[in-house]
């Protein structure tokens, strides 16, 4: 493939295209023809990409205008639901449920509709925890793990082991672990309830996310302690500067691009999070995440679900679009000439 | 720029084209009235493909050698899902919505025998394709039964059992407030009384349902509106709850699945334990069993006899898309004859749904506990048949979970349990 790509590439960009054009072409006429030419060229991904990419959103934001099949009284069979309008959203968004006679009712504790908004603080609660333990022990992790002594490779290759299992043999490790008669119970001589309460139940979630993910956090931190060189803190050392102003002038100025991007990753993901709530506490005890929500959903009625996916994405995409513009911005900005100045330092 | 604008509108173009298209199938298969196609398989004849979930007790290959060895020109093929139910539930749901001709005859969990069939996915068992099921528990048939038309064929199930410690009770109570009575002799040997299953998953319905039905109440009518208002469901939730305020229920019950309360009362950490046949076995060979000797079973207790067990095991149903329907309704009742229902019992230790096996002298030695089985299967109760099982369990699961922990009271839990199953069938 990139064999065949490169000569392609030089043919486009060199100022004199003859193969592909008749003399006497106008300027104008060569440049709709090179377009054309582009357009024919990349058409086949697009196409691909709308089949792998854009179909799967387009119909799930149609089937969340549709209602979901209901049953006829007299025949007992299901029927389609018919155009739904947005009650699809404002059953998520406003909490809002079928009565028996067909009105609009708040929606009773025990449907998935009353849990919205709960699961939707518990999603970002999870996020904002998780990530930032993760960052703080990954970053710690890095630092040690950046140095040079022996036994290094071993070290780098043990902190990855949590993230080489499976996340559901994790979870499933973490409930034997927090189970009543488990062995978190018994080394503190304790009696918690782990999975059988809130606060428990939550810990012993963000307890196995950190120890699975932390070490993915690490590896990306110390990818990008790797590309600051030794010199700048030589030259921090010879001008007197003290290891804690070496650490905030020099370290992280110089490793939050890598930070950032590991970050922005992490919060995607944990906004995701799935499988470890549902295999360790099923949802029980307010662990219910977003995503856990629309797998139930999807059991009871696929047009709700999908409009509650559509919610679920509009979220992140919100999340992920203010981390760029508002963080990962700067840390591109600043990117740039800091890693000139590292360039020219060397 | 002028270019990539062209290029994006090409892109929006062919993905509405195909969400169209999406849309188109979609409507299609909603509205299937289940008749016309259906019809034409009614008299065929050919090989076929039975789908069930992972076979770990090796039951089902036997059966199909037999049959394929009497059968060379109606062949069964047996395709195998895995060994989790709510992954056998999506591959039968993903086949039926392709009208998959060669998903011919599927084994399905009780609980989705009313949604498949409201579907119109499953073959009604009547007319031509009827089956006898007169030797059956009325209770196994239930469960097979939709809108008063028999859409499956039972061919395996379960029911709770009491173990209890003989060693500490000698004879086992016959009522709720007798084993009630009993927890002094728990709080003695400083071990916990009772326990079922009370973590919020499927479990708890079964435990919830158990409770409202042993005190005389009901969970949906037949029309599947709930009827969780009355003073018997009232009292049967409140037995519970009361049980686990005061103790008798130990307080991790509620993190208790089946294996972790089979585990507790292996260990010796239980006086009773309400689970499934299953744990017969284990408790009596189990190397960490504790209680090898030491245990017995009894009939779950009820209001003044035997408790209302809730309803487990499979059904056998014949696809609408079926092209061999005279086959498939042969092989059917082939699965579900007395030598077949023999050999589940003493091959998978699987529940029979024939009466007659209970009392079989050679399977009773094999499993003493069977005469135990028959009285709850024979005062078992159904799960809530209905098409929005997923929402009522749901319902069920959270309020009941709820009224345990003390979070509402019992009246709140009801209502809200009843609020809840409402808008499931409303929608």
């Amino acid at each position: 493939m990139s064999t065949q790509a490169k000569p392609l590439a030089a043919e486009t960009i060199s100022p004199t295209p003859e193969r592909h054009l008749p003399k006497g072409e106008s300027a104008d006429r060569k440049a709709v023809t090179q377009g054309r030419w582009a357009a024919t060229l990349i058409i086949p991904s697009l196409i691909v990409l709308a089949i792998v990419v854009g179909y799967p959103i387009v119909s799930a934001i149609v089937m969340s205008f549709q209602n979901d099949s209901g049953l006829d009284p007299a025949t007992g069979l299901f029927v389609a639901g018919g155009f739904a309008g947005i009650t699809n959203y404002t059953h998520w968004l406003l909490q809002q449920c079928t009565g028996a006679g067909g009105a609009a009712v708040a929606c009773a504790p025990g449907t998935l509709g009353a849990q919205f908004w709960n699961a939707t603080v518990t999603t970002f609660f999870f996020t904002i925890v998780t990530v930032l333990l993760e960052t703080i022990i990954g970053f710690w992790m890095a630092i040690i793990m950046a140095r040079a002594f022996r036994g290094r490779g071993l070290l780098r290759a043990a902190v990855l082991v949590p993230w080489a299992i499976p996340t559901a043999v994790t979870a499933k490790l973490w409930g034997f672990i927090f189970a009543f008669q488990g062995i978190a119970n018994s080394l503190f001589g304790a009696s918690i309830l782990w999975t059988g309460s809130e606060w428990p139940a939550k810990w012993a979630v963000v307890i196995a996310d950190v120890w699975k993910t932390t070490p993915f956090m690490a590896l990306l931190i110390l990818a990008g302690l790797q590309l600051i060189p030794d010199t700048v803190y030589e030259a921090a050392k010879v001008d007197g500067a003290s290891t804690y102003q070496r650490f905030r002038m020099i370290t992280l100025p110089l490793v939050k691009p890598a930070l950032m991007v590991a970050v922005l990753f992490r919060v995607m993901d944990a906004l995701r999070m799935f499988d470890l709530p549902f295999i360790l506490t099923q949802g029980a005890n307010n662990t219910t995440t977003l995503s856990i929500l629309v797998i139930q959903q999807i059991r009871q009625g696929f047009n709700s679900a999908a409009a509650l996916s559509t919610i679920t994405f509009i979220i992140i995409f919100l999340v992920a679009f203010i981390f760029v513009r508002f963080l990962g911005a700067n840390a591109v900005d600043s990117g740039e000439p800091t890693t000139r100045k590292a360039k020219a330092a060397k | 720029m002028r270019k990539t604008r062209t290029l994006s509108s090409v892109a929006v173009l062919g993905v509405l084209a195909l969400s169209l298209a999406a849309c188109g199938g979609g409507s299609g298969t909603t509205s299937n009235s289940g008749g016309g196609d259906a019809a034409n398989g009614l008299d065929g004849r050919g090989p076929i493909t039975y789908v069930q979930g992972k076979d770990n007790s090796n039951v089902v290959t036997p059966l199909l050698e037999k049959w394929n060895a009497a059968h060379p020109n109606e062949k069964v093929t047996f395709k195998e899902q895995t060994d989790q139910a709510d992954q056998q539930h999506d591959d039968l749901v993903q086949n039926f919505q392709a009208k998959n001709a060669s998903y011919d005859v599927v084994d399905v969990d009780v609980v989705w025998t009313a949604e498949f069939a409201a579907k119109g996915w499953l073959q009604p068992l009547k007319d031509k394709m009827a089956i006898d099921t007169s030797a059956m528990l009325p209770a196994t048939v239930k469960t097979g039964t939709y809108n008063n038309t028999l859409f499956a064929a039972p061919q395996t199930s379960d029911g709770g059992l009491l173990y209890y410690r003989k060693d500490l009770v000698p004879t086992p109570p016959k009522t709720w407030d007798e084993m009630m009575g009993m927890c002094s002799i728990a709080k003695q040997n400083n071990i916990g009384c009772y326990s079922g299953q009370y973590f919020k998953y499927e479990g708890l319905t079964v435990n919830a349902a158990e409770a409202i039905n042993t005190a005389g109440g009901t969970v949906v009518d037949d029309a599947g509106k709930p009827t969780l208002g009355t003073p018997e469901a009232k009292a049967g939730l409140q037995n519970l709850v009361d049980a686990y305020k005061n103790g008798n229920i130990p307080a991790e019950g509620i993190t208790f699945k089946e294996e972790e309360s089979r585990t507790a009362f292996e260990s010796g950490k239980l006086l009773f334990l309400r689970n499934w046949p299953y744990v017969y076995n284990l408790a009596a060979t189990d190397g960490a069993s504790a209680v090898k000797d030491t245990f017995g079973v009894a009939p779950l207790p009820g209001k003044d006899g035997p408790g209302a067990s809730s309803l487990g095991g499979h059904n056998l149903a014949v696809s609408v898309y079926s092209k061999n329907k005279a086959t498939a309704l042969d092989f059917l009742k082939f699965m579900t004859s007395e030598e077949s229902e023999k050999f589940y019992v003493t091959q998978g230790s699987l529940a029979p749904v024939l009466k007659s096996l209970y009392d079989d002298p050679a399977l009773v030695a094999k499993l003493p506990y069977l005469p135990v089985l028959k009285t709850s299967i024979e005062n078992a109760v159904a799960r809530p048949v209905t098409p929005f099982y997923p929402a009522v369990t749901k319902a069920i699961q959270d309020n009941a979970y709820a009224a345990l922990k003390g979070e509402k009271t019992v009246d709140v839990a009801l209502s809200d349990m009843d609020k809840a199953i409402s808008s499931a069938g409303a929608q």
